[in-house]
């Protein structure tokens, strides 16, 4: 029982980190809350879902052209609403993003219907893995080395591309990184895609598990990854991913632990949330900003 | 010398013809109130009330962030908690027997009854506490977009902790058939006390000191002002606020569950402000005004209708569309509010072509 809790814990723990890292992204760089980002999520559920349930590609292609319309979808966000912006009050391009959030999820209500909808998943997410007497759903294994994969990737990319060195610079001094020549819509622009290209696989695998797709199954997955972006150190993608994996264990563990309490499995999280934020602020991994006069 | 008191017998006109003005607007308002009260229909009466009670909500959370700068997303929890604690206070028997039929009621509350009104003022108190309680910590060691996260999740806690405590707030099914006492005449009271208080806080000394800290913290810190203590007196009144608004919502739709107030809500308050100019009480009052009515006229586009021999059978969700497409065109183009002076009295009889050249208000 154990193992399954585990498996099932770390499972919603990785698809919490990959949402988590494309907060992480865009806050390092353009210090904003995206909160159109939990739509994107749940936007390359949906992609995924069309291509399967109505158009009926093999889901392989089905989730790849999901997850590149999604990033370019991401992408385009950052130029309508975002780059205007630039130079804005942060709020308004908070209020901004909050605006895309609802533009996407309304127009996913407006043609989907705000009732969910059953996904149809693939035979081989379909399957329990035994090995001696512990039952593993094949699901949780593919999220999981999924999300190990995509994170080795990420931090190769992140650590040993030009492109990824970019972006790091930005993250620690904006200004100083576009005097010293980084392109920085590109970078922007690059951000946004590798943001809404892992949301976009999250909310795959999120669907398979599931299996159904809803307009509003963001609000509170989006919520929960902030909160373990946070956890990690926002800023920071390593920490992103363990904040993420730890925050499933603990709301997994806990359901499990404490039957009786499972009604405040919810609240897990956001108690985390205001533990870390008293006791070390700037995340499990997160480096301590300065604040300079 | 006579150049001089002949200015200050100008000044004093000017300052008695201001007064008058004021007194006129009050009227205007109290006249208002009595045709919204008596004359006009359920329905228009009801949005005159959501309206004022915007208003107050709006400018609660203006206090917060307008003033203050600082980022509360967690707005509605404040709005609950003042909600349940002013209705879980002053059930009459009989809602509470016909409510709490799935759990009974904890049994040291059981025989609580007290005035609506005073069940209002507690349930913002109550915000208020809460708001220092969580306040304090978070202020003295974080900056703002801290804050912002660490009430967001102080809300869903509220939420999920409402949801659980059956024996007190009922659980997940919430408190129905609340009495319909509320009318215009207090809502419109609790509006005018709010706007009242918040073009009086931009005067005084501690509301200066917000607006300092606004602008800049460390100058303001450096100045002497006391960046904890205004901090979080900001939030607390701005809670305040937030709590008697929701008890006053929570009236007002006769009903309070757990769900009641979400994120949307905040978002709303936030575009209000954001829109109307930071800080700006002018601004908070006309967006409130055209963001309830707008919302209500939006309602026309998920309504079946014929155009052109097309019949168009309407689709849930346009409404929100609408609002968020406009939100986002508004927010392009405006991206510091649109209005950006206060309202004075001097607009009724200053010659429109000075309008450029006049000092409105405290302007920015």
């Amino acid at each position: 029982m154990i193992f399954q809790d585990l498996s099932n814990g770390i499972a919603l723990g990785a698809t919490y980190a990959l949402i988590a890292i494309g907060y992480t992204l865009v806050y390092g760089i353009l210090r904003l809350i995206n909160f159109a980002h939990s739509n994107i999520f749940t936007l390359g559920a949906y992609i995924a879902f069309v291509f399967v349930a109505m158009i009926g590609i093999h889901w392989a292609f089905a989730y790849a052209f999901a997850i590149l319309l999604t990033a370019i979808v991401g992408r385009m966000t950052e130029r309508i609403a975002y780059k205007p912006l630039r130079d804005a009050p942060r709020i308004s391009v908070l209020i901004s993003a909050i605006a895309v959030s609802y533009i996407i999820e309304n127009i996913l209500v407006m043609i989907f219907g705000g009732r969910p909808k059953s996904f149809p998943r693939p035979e081989i997410f379909d399957q329990v893995v035994t090995v001696g007497t512990v039952r593993i759903p094949s699901v949780n294994i593919i999220i999981i080395l999924t999300a190990a994969v995509v994170l080795t990737v990420l931090i190769i990319v992140l650590y040993r591309t030009k492109q990824g060195r970019a972006m790091r610079a930005m993250a620690m001094d904006f200004d100083t990184s576009r005097l010293m020549g980084v392109n920085v819509n590109k970078t922007i622009g690059f951000t946004f895609v590798i943001g809404s290209g892992l949301a976009a696989i999250a909310g795959i695998l999120v669907a398979n598990k599931y299996p159904q797709v809803n307009p509003y199954m963001a609000t509170m997955y989006g919520l929960k990854a902030f909160v373990a972006a946070v956890f990690g150190g926002i800023g920071s993608v390593p920490g992103a991913a363990i904040g993420g994996v730890l925050l499933g264990l603990l709301e997994i563990l806990f359901v499990a632990l404490l039957p009786d309490l499972s009604g405040y499995r919810d609240a897990i999280a956001f108690v985390i949330l205001i533990v870390v934020l008293l006791y070390k602020p700037t995340g499990l991994m997160g480096v301590k900003g300065r604040v300079k006069v | 010398m006579k150049i001089l008191s002949e200015q200050k017998q100008i000044l004093n006109d000017k300052e008695s013809l201001n007064k008058i003005i004021i007194l006129l607007i009050l009227v205007a308002i109290a006249v208002l109130a009595y045709v919204s009260e008596n004359l006009i229909g359920d329905y228009p009466r009801r949005l005159v009330m959501l309206f004022a009670i915007n208003v107050m909500l709006a400018i609660g959370l203006n206090i917060i962030f307008g003033f203050a700068g600082m980022f509360s997303l967690g707005h509605y929890g404040f709005m609950t908690i003042g909600a349940y604690v002013a209705v879980i206070l002053s059930l009459s028997p009989e809602q509470r027997m016909s409510n709490f039929y799935v759990t009974k009621m904890v049994p040291w509350l059981e025989n609580v009854q007290i005035d609506p009104f005073v069940g209002i003022l507690i349930g913002g108190f109550v915000a208020a506490f809460f708001a220092i309680l969580i306040g304090i910590p978070i202020l003295k060691s974080l900056g703002d977009d801290y804050l912002g996260i660490a009430t967001l999740g102080f809300a869903e806690i509220i939420r999920v902790v409402i949801t659980n405590l059956a024996d007190i707030t009922n659980g997940p099914l919430g408190i129905k058939g609340l009495p319909k006492f509320i009318n215009v005449y207090w809502v419109f009271g609790f509006a005018i006390v709010a706007v009242i208080f918040a073009i009086r806080l931009g005067k005084v000394s501690s509301g200066r000191a917000l607006k300092a800290i606004r602008e800049n913290e460390i100058a303001a810190e450096a100045s002497g002002i006391g960046l904890l203590y205004h901090k979080v007196l900001a939030l607390a009144i701005g809670s305040f606020f937030a709590g008697v608004g929701g008890a006053l919502l929570g009236y007002w739709t006769a009903t309070i569950d757990p769900k009641m107030f979400t994120q949307v809500q905040n978002f709303t308050f936030l575009t209000i402000i954001v829109t109307g100019g930071k800080g700006n009480i002018t601004g908070t009052v006309i967006m409130s005004f055209i963001i309830t009515i707008g919302m209500e006229v939006l309602r026309f586009v998920e309504e079946p209708m014929n155009i052109f021999g097309l019949q168009y059978s309407g689709i849930p969700g346009t409404r929100m569309l609408t609002f968020s497409v406009l939100l986002l065109i508004i927010i392009l183009k405006f991206q510091r509010g649109i209005f950006k002076h206060e309202f004075s009295p001097r607009l009724f009889y200053t010659r429109p072509k000075f309008f450029n050249k006049i000092r409105w208000g405290n302007k920015k």
